[in-house]
């Protein structure tokens, strides 16, 4: 077993892991933030993404011991004065989601995105999203939303 | 019309029903507050892994669990010899012939395996980690029989068998002939009469239903009662199917499906590991969770569509059409699962589509192969309906040299013949083909895409253009009790709805329809809203708890608003009645008298006057002035039995660009038109039609579940099996005409699977419609680049994609494997 300490949506946790254990199962078994689900084994569906120090990665694919010392934001953490972060929103007004499996990994991948490039087109958003998989909704209002939220984020910037 | 008239000035809110609400249910989804089974822990519970055959057909010499058993954390390992007695068999409710053959489903396999993934011992440890490891340590003999994976192959004479203790792979042979029905004239008489015949060979790859959320089950087991958690999409279903499969009486058995992620028919089953988990948490007295991992998921939960379609289609030279016939082949897989021989009949009735057919025969063999079961998935027997009949009028309409679409209208039934009965037997309820087809050529652009495909063939641009049709219908709303009896089916269609009204006026619906992504709460919130006249944030929907929702059929089939909605309205239209007598009590004036609007009983012509529902439910609680002989309660419970199906239609429009020189296809652009009846929420409607596109799409362009010549599926992970990412999918553009359906209160057809049972076929004939003119008259889907190119280049479908040299569950890519195919692997194994 092996000591790491983690901040996670602004707690401080220290806790003993095996050194194989995955970021994902930490986040769920250990610290019990559920809100963040596994959907793949091989790092294709993107329903575990998190942020690790503000970059968005698929927690299946980290392990608990390399985000020792490091700040992780999970989709449980975003949530702005105690209301829906703008990209939240924007996918419940435009429903960009069904079942909503998909949702916390593309919420968080979709917040990321807009950090890297606050005024995506369409095919950016379609091309940036491409390592997140929703089976439900065909994401036409998945990229719908991510435009919006991206513009209440600018606005929210400026 | 004046303004007076239109809206008085006491009427409350504005109708919820048409509205886009936004979902109730996001709340908890986008906060990552939602309640996955996998979420669940519990004091002591127990985790289960499952060791799994890698070989597709043998006997079991011997599984030797002693290992395993001491192996760290590992508190009991179970085999099928020592679950034999208790496991029972995998229960089939469709029984589609007397004589059909069904060959049982152990949970756990006790002498025999019969396809890769089959269950062959159970783990038991403190962690799932701990579950895993000990997987490895469990030491199975096989000893090899011949594996049966192609249905042509596996119905020859002298053909290997799938299971060794099964005398035949036909499973079952089901005929339907019009003449013989008296639904239509006799097939081989039409054919004989007919100018023009034309025949094909199509085949429906074997596809994976791929829900998002991995399955997972928990059991906490309460003396002699047992609690069930499960990812599924039929709580009820499941309820009653475990106890008769396992003896544990029904009344001790509770089921809660709670937060499902997706399920598209994939979790509309009672899987072995449900049986299991129940098993282990019987035996144990101990709470247990099993969860798959995705590889699990793909190899072991059921399958989709695998049929091979011989369609012979006979016509005049006007192009009128005379008669069709229907020969399937459909692939049962290893087993018979919960209904699984019912998929391919779903669809008997849907093969002569919109189009006045006088003459029609349908003739299916269910064939069992060593391959993990097929069962439902979106559209269940109408999709493979719907693109055989969708791509036999594009080859009729070639071979009469006729627009396709021209050819369609000639055949279908016109707006003013409704209701239309098929040569199928089916009631047709509303619509209007014509209508649709127009809206939908105008949303695509119709016109000017045939003129850039036309300048495109001239000039010999290497990337061509086509268009593709898809006019269909499908039969919803599954189903009428009495049809799904005739049909053999093991249960009734009805749904169950109740409505508690609570002391604050607050209103509990309890649905037997059971959501996993559809937005039940919301739309029965609307439905109720409007009925009662509360406010939409005043009602709260239960659901998927058979201890709160007692009576349900659950979901699927584009069920849940046709039939479980219809019960809530029911319902809903009981409460009001039960509350008038109180309301006239209360306003001491004849129930004759009084008017009920925006949620308040007023007398008429008394301006003033008016109590409303929900303080009649306070008073109903208190009971303290209440008439004479009348029960305190203004609850009512409600249970719908449609008569007839219903048949959303539309018009699906695809255009295709097709790069001959690499072999790539692109949606240029995609335009629909459906019919889905009266529209609750047309956020969520339209949601729908989406991702059923999607779907659809997908099993045109993309998705295949492939199997080597051993039996291995190839494509188990998401690396191989090709679920589409936003960048593979077009911008979609939809639009409705609205016939409501006569069958129901609400005037709903289902949408469920609207958009996944129409897209595939337009979606082919577009990319047919583009290189036809080059020589090629059929790809198999999906339609991958090799495959496209090959077809261009080399002439025939463009053939299988070699299964060998996958890095999936057959093992890592080399230089050694790449591109390397036997001469039975080329034939793709399956066909």
């Amino acid at each position: 077993m092996t000591q790491i300490s983690v901040r996670v949506d602004g707690a401080s946790y220290t806790d003993e892991v095996e050194p194989r254990t995955l970021l994902v199962h930490y986040l769920r078994e250990q610290l019990g933030k559920v809100g963040t689900v596994v959907g793949c084994d091989t790092s294709n569906c993107g329903a575990c993404t998190v942020h690790l120090d503000g970059e968005a990665v698929k927690s299946c694919t980290v392990l608990a011991v390399q985000a020792d010392g490091s700040e992780v934001t999970t989709i449980e953490g975003i949530a702005q004065n105690g209301g829906l972060h703008p990209m939240q929103k924007a996918f419940h007004e435009l429903h960009g989601l069904q079942c909503g499996y998909c949702t916390p990994g593309m919420i968080m991948a979709s917040i990321d995105l807009v950090g890297d490039n606050p005024d995506p087109s369409e095919h950016e958003v379609r091309e940036g999203i491409e390592g997140n998989l929703c089976r439900c909704t065909g994401y036409q209002n998945i990229v719908r939303a991510v435009q919006q939220g991206a513009a209440e984020m600018r606005g929210a910037q400026q | 019309m004046t303004a007076v008239e239109d809206r008085p000035a006491t009427a409350g809110p504005a109708k919820e029903v048409g509205q886009a609400r936004a979902r109730k249910e996001d709340a908890r989804l986008i906060t990552g507050r939602t309640a996955w089974t996998d979420n669940m822990v519990l004091p002591g519970m127990l985790h289960l892994a499952v060791v799994r055959s890698p070989v597709a057909h043998a006997k079991l010499l011997s599984v030797d669990v002693e290992a395993a058993r001491s192996a760290p954390n590992v508190v009991a390992v179970f085999t099928g010899r020592d679950l034999a007695e208790e496991q029972g068999s995998i229960p089939c409710a469709w029984p589609v012939t007397d004589t059909m053959v069904n060959p049982g489903h152990p949970s756990v396999a006790v002498d025999e395996v019969n396809h890769v993934g089959e269950a062959v011992a159970v783990i038991v440890a403190r962690s799932k980690t701990a579950a895993q490891d000990a997987v490895e340590l469990v030491d199975v003999d096989y000893d090899p029989l011949p594996v049966v994976l192609d249905m042509e192959q596996a119905l020859a004479d002298g053909a290997a068998l799938t299971h060794d203790h099964v005398s035949t792979n036909e499973s079952f042979r089901w005929i339907f002939e019009s003449g013989e029905a008296g639904t239509g004239g006799s097939t081989d008489e039409a054919f004989a009469g007919a100018e023009v015949v034309v025949s094909r060979r199509f085949v429906q790859q074997r596809l994976i239903p791929a829900f998002m959320e991995p399955r997972s089950t928990v059991v906490q087991p309460q003396g002699d009662n047992f609690t069930m958690w499960s990812s599924t999409q039929v709580p009820h279903i499941l309820r009653i199917m475990l106890a008769m499969t396992t003896g544990i009486p029904e009344h001790k058995l509770r089921v809660i499906a709670p937060d499902v992620g997706g399920g598209f028919g994939g979790k509309l089953q009672v899987t072995p590991e449900e049986v299991l988990t129940l098993l282990v948490a019987k035996r144990l007295g101990k709470p247990v969770k099993w969860t798959e991992t995705r590889s699990e998921s793909l190899m072991s939960a059921h399958h989709g569509r695998d049929q091979v379609q011989f369609i012979d289609i006979a016509a005049d030279r006007d192009g009128t059409v005379r008669g069709l016939k229907v020969h399937l082949l459909a692939d049962m897989g290893a087993y018979l699962r919960l209904v699984t021989p019912g998929v391919p009949i779903l669809g008997a009735f849907m093969f002569p589509a919109i189009y006045k057919f006088p003459a029609y025969r349908f003739d299916c063999q269910g064939v069992f192969t060593n391959k993990t079961p097929t069962d439902a998935y979106r559209g269940a027997g109408r999709p493979e309906a719907t693109f055989a009949i969708e791509r036999i009028m594009d080859e009729l309409a070639v071979e009469l040299g006729m627009d396709p679409l021209e050819l369609r209208r000639k055949n279908w039934i016109r707006a003013e013949e409704f209701p239309f009965t098929t040569v199928a037997g089916l009631e047709y309820d509303s619509g209007d083909y014509e209508q649709a087809t127009r809206q939908a050529l105008e949303l695509l652009g119709y016109d000017e895409l045939r003129e850039e495909q036309r300048r495109r063939r001239e000039s010999g641009d290497p990337v061509q253009l086509g268009i593709g049709f898809s006019t269909f219908t499908e039969m919803c709303g599954l189903a009428p009790s009495r049809v799904l009896g005739s049909l053999s089916y093991g249960a009734g269609g009805w749904e169950h709805a109740s409505i508690r009204m609570l002391p604050t006026g607050k209103v509990e619906v309890v649905t037997g329809s059971t959501p996993h992504g559809q937005g039940h709460e919301t739309a029965w919130s609307q439905l109720v809203a409007d009925e009662l006249g509360v406010p939409f944030e005043d009602v709260e929907v239960l659901h998927g708890d058979t201890a709160i929702s007692p009576r349900g059929m659950d979901t699927y089939g584009s069920r849940s608003l046709v039939v479980g909605g219809a019960a809530v309205v029911n319902a809903a239209q009981k409460v009001v009645a039960k509350a008038r007598t109180v309301a006239a009590h209360l306003l001491e004036a004849s129930e004759d008298d009084l008017q009920f609007e925006g949620g308040t009983f007023s007398v008429r012509g008394t301006p003033g006057s008016g109590v409303s529902i929900q303080e009649i439910a306070l008073a109903t609680f208190a009971a303290h002035n209440f008439p004479d002989g009348v029960e305190p309660s203004i609850d009512a419970d409600a249970t719908f039995d449609p008569v007839n199906f219903s048949f959303p239609h539309g018009t699906h429009v695809c255009a295709m660009e097709v790069d001959t020189e690499t072999g790539m296809v692109t949606i240029r652009k995609y335009a629909c038109v459906d019919d889905v009846g009266t529209i609750v929420n047309p956020l969520i409607v339209e949601g729908q039609i989406h991702g059923g596109l999607a779907q659809g799409i997908a099993q045109a362009l993309y998705e295949e579940a492939v199997y080597d010549d051993d039996g291995n599926l190839t494509t188990g992970t998401f690396v191989d099996y090709l679920v589409p990412s936003a960048a593979d999918l077009p911008h979609f553009d939809t639009g409705n005409t609205v016939h409501a359906a006569p069958g129901n209160p609400i005037g709903a057809k289902g949408v469920g699977e609207a958009g996944c049972i129409a897209s595939t076929p337009a979606v082919v004939n577009a990319a047919l419609d583009a290189v036809r003119h080059l020589g090629v008259s059929d790809i198999l889907m999906p339609l991958t680049p090799e495959r496209v190119w090959r077809a261009l280049h080399q002439g025939g479908d463009g053939g299988d994609r070699a299964p060998a040299g996958t890095n999936a569950y057959g093992g890592a890519q080399t230089e050694t494997t790449a591109g390397v195919s036997t001469p039975e692997s080329r034939l793709g194994g399956d066909r």
